[in-house]
């Protein structure tokens, strides 16, 4: 698991993340399709930027969502695993 | 808007209350999040499966790069994120670089769909300044001799092999896309050879379907059963063999003629894909112009009165307009009867459940074109590519038989 706190994410060159105004969500779009995010994923997504390791990542959701409580560490890790292995939304410099 | 889940049926403030009980209430309607900008219908190819109408010909008129970026302004407020810059061709289109810039500037996720032919290095490199984001590049076949035969261009295999390499160069995502059909299936194996060779991203298998061209030459492309099962084997056969080496994701496309349900078209009659066609009629799919309906125009009205309250958005939305068996289906909510383009092209009533449904009386429209695909000769008449010359033949051959009706 440490090893996995210092992976930098960045997202992978077939998906571009941005926000939806009309939608009012965050979307990840790649060629001819589109997924919807709900706001935990877009909330950690908005900080991949491919220089930040995921340490640095939970440290400023932390900040972000002081009321979020200890499930935060665990769920980023999982979000972080699947999209890489299963999803392919993320790549790890 | 219909208000779904309203408590207050007395009040007739909505178009629900005119609703029939035996048919649930007209969903909200869902934004239009792909927008298919089909910016010309000329093209250098002449491929006898084209989507493209008959009498394109007939057609010429184009919008202006002033009107289609307006369109996209549009649609982009109605939530429009994916848009195709399709056609014919739409490389023959020289404001291409300014419609690419002017739609990825208003956040759009921009996807050129390309027979690849004239596509220079230097023309891919603007797009990509311009900020296009993937291009996808169809292959008629795996080899020069048949992907000639089949596009009806001598020279397309090698320019579209030099165009593949060039989008992956540059570091676009890559789309490779392939109509399979009676004449291609066999070679399958082949094709997803050359389209892993070319690291593509996305490989699209996807069998013909038979609207517009597609159906006048059916005979010819329609696959056998046996044909189809073989090549799904050999597609999962090269998807478990790259599974840990390639990301290269193999996507096929079975024909709906041999589904035993129709394919819910469209995921629902204008409920998420806008198509504008070169001229700016608005159709809510890309077969939508051979139905027998009124469709609006961008040039005289606005994206959003198209979309939410013209008269050919809303035919087909709901359920109201059902006949049996689709009224009393249980199954109406998952497939909305199917293909409106297919009931009509093949049993004359768009309102009819879609043949490809076995519960349709008309399925053995369906069976028959099956039984005909098992034949080592199905087609009796020569295939007809899809040029200027043939378009303006079979519009002269359908204006005498009106006529003599």
């Amino acid at each position: 698991m440490d090893s996995l706190m210092q992976q930098t994410p960045a997202i992978n060159r077939l998906f571009r993340f941005q926000w939806e105004p009309a939608s009012h969500c965050h979307v990840l779009l790649y060629p001819e399709g589109m997924v919807r995010l709900n706001e935990s994923a877009g909330a950690i997504l908005t900080h991949v930027d491919g220089n930040r390791t995921i340490a640095q990542i939970i440290d400023q959701l932390k900040a972000d969502f002081p009321e979020a409580g200890d499930d935060l560490v665990q769920d980023v890790i999982d979000f972080f695993t699947e999209a890489h292995h299963e999803l392919h939304w993320i790549d790890f410099a | 808007m219909n208000c779904t889940g309203s408590i207050l049926p007395d009040v007739p403030n909505s178009a629900s209350e005119q609703q029939h009980a035996d048919v649930p209430p007209t969903p909200e309607t869902g934004q239009p999040l792909w927008l298919l900008a089909e910016l010309t219908y000329r093209c250098p190819l002449q491929c006898p499966y084209c989507s493209n109408p008959l009498d394109f010909e007939q057609r010429k008129q184009e919008l202006t790069t002033e009107q289609w970026i307006s369109v996209f302004e549009q649609a982009r407020r109605l939530g429009a994120a994916q848009l195709g810059f399709s056609g014919g061709e739409p490389l023959l289109r020289d404001d291409l670089e300014e419609l690419i810039r002017a739609a990825r500037d208003l956040g759009y996720y921009t996807n050129l769909i390309t027979s690849g032919m004239g596509l220079t290095y230097e023309r891919m490199q603007a797009f990509k300044e311009a900020g296009l984001d993937h291009i996808q590049v169809s292959f008629q076949a795996s080899n020069a001799e048949m992907n000639n035969y089949l596009s009806g261009n001598q020279r397309s295999f090698d320019e579209k092999l030099e165009v593949a390499r060039t989008v992956k160069a540059l570091g676009y995502p890559m789309v490779f896309n392939c109509v399979i059909h009676r004449e291609n299936i066999d070679q399958i194996d082949k094709i997803i050879e050359l389209s892993i060779e070319l690291e593509s991203d996305y490989v699209e298998l996807a069998t013909s379907q038979y609207y517009g061209w597609a159906l006048k030459n059916r005979d010819h492309l329609l696959p056998s059963k046996a044909q189809l099962v073989a090549a799904e084997a050999t597609t999962n056969r090269y998807r478990e063999q790259i599974k840990d080496t390639h990301r290269t994701k193999l996507i096929f496309v079975v024909p709906d003629y041999y589904e035993e349900r129709p394919k819910g078209c469209m995921n629902g009659w204008g409920n998420l894909f806008l198509t504008i066609t070169p001229d700016g009629t608005a159709l809510p799919c890309h077969s939508a112009r051979e139905l027998p309906i009124e469709f609006p125009n961008v040039a005289d009205t606005p994206v959003e009165e198209i979309w939410y309250r013209s008269k050919g958005f809303n035919h087909y939305r709901g359920y109201e307009w059902m006949k049996e068996p689709c009224r009393s289906c249980d199954e109406k909510e998952q497939d909305f009867g199917g293909c409106r383009c297919q009931a009509f092209a093949l049993t004359g009533d768009a309102d009819n459940a879609d043949p490809v449904c076995s519960k349709s009386p008309h399925r053995h429209l369906i069976t028959d074109a099956q039984a005909n695909a098992d034949k080592a000769q199905p087609a009796s008449e020569p295939l007809i590519y899809r040029n200027r010359k043939n378009s303006a033949q079979l519009i002269s051959v359908q204006q005498i038989e009106e006529e003599s009706v």
